[in-house]
């Protein structure tokens, strides 16, 4: 594995070895556990994040189990300030998303094991 | 949209897929998500948002109903930072 600390220790999040998953990891994920190639892994990769993000661009809620979830919020118009120049300036009302992590996942992080899921490592 | 509402929509769109793979396809990447941030890893997907994981230092907080103090330890909290093209999508045309 690329991080050798246990997830409490105060160096976990510090470490050098740290490193960045990317589409192409979670695509050999999917390689791995379905009898699909790997470019038809790569394309259904694309496909449940693109499902995900229509659905939420599209206002509705995704509510993942024992992941977490993404809710659209939207955002009034309110005066700003340039932090650099402290120039007065208007943000506009804009839509956020705020992905609010589940129980599971807020556990598992901090590692802890969940009754019922299988911690392979 | 909850998590079978989301298997079901991409089966549609891929007959040649059973259901239950479409579940498995779906699974794996929540887990290497998951794995990654259990790792400390940062997870980027481009177009999309990126996860990560933030420590929060130990710090005394408050009993809200008695007002006691007490020792809350540190820990660590999953983030997701909303990706620009998806910022551009969710704020671009009416809404």
């Amino acid at each position: 594995m690329t991080n050798n600390l246990p997830p409490g220790h105060p160096n976990f999040l510090n470490s050098k070895e740290s490193r960045t998953v990317t589409r192409a990891d979670l695509a050999d994920a999917v390689y791995r556990v379905v009898g699909l190639s790997r470019a038809e892994s790569a394309d259904m990769v694309e496909a449940v994040l693109g499902e995900i993000a229509s659905t939420i661009v599209a206002g509705e809620a995704v509510k993942l189990s024992s992941f977490g979830s993404f809710v659209i919020r939207s955002k009034g118009q309110r005066l700003g300030r340039n932090p650099k120049t402290g120039v007065e300036v208007k943000i506009e009302p804009r839509r956020v998303i705020v992905f609010k992590a589940s129980n599971v996942l807020k556990i598992r992080i901090n590692g802890g094991a969940v009754d019922g899921l299988a911690s392979e490592d | 949209m909850i998590k079978s509402e989301l298997v079901q929509r991409i089966a549609t769109r891929n007959p040649h897929l059973y259901q239950r793979d479409v579940e498995n396809i779906v699974n794996a990447i929540l887990d290497e998500i998951t794995h990654a941030l259990t790792r400390g890893d940062r997870v980027e997907l481009r177009g999309f948002g990126a996860f990560s994981v933030k420590r929060r230092d130990a710090r005394l907080g408050r009993n809200p109903r008695t007002g006691e103090p007490v020792a809350v330890d540190q820990k660590s909290v999953p983030f997701f930072k909303t990706g620009k093209e998806m910022r551009e999508r969710l704020n671009d045309g009416e809404f």
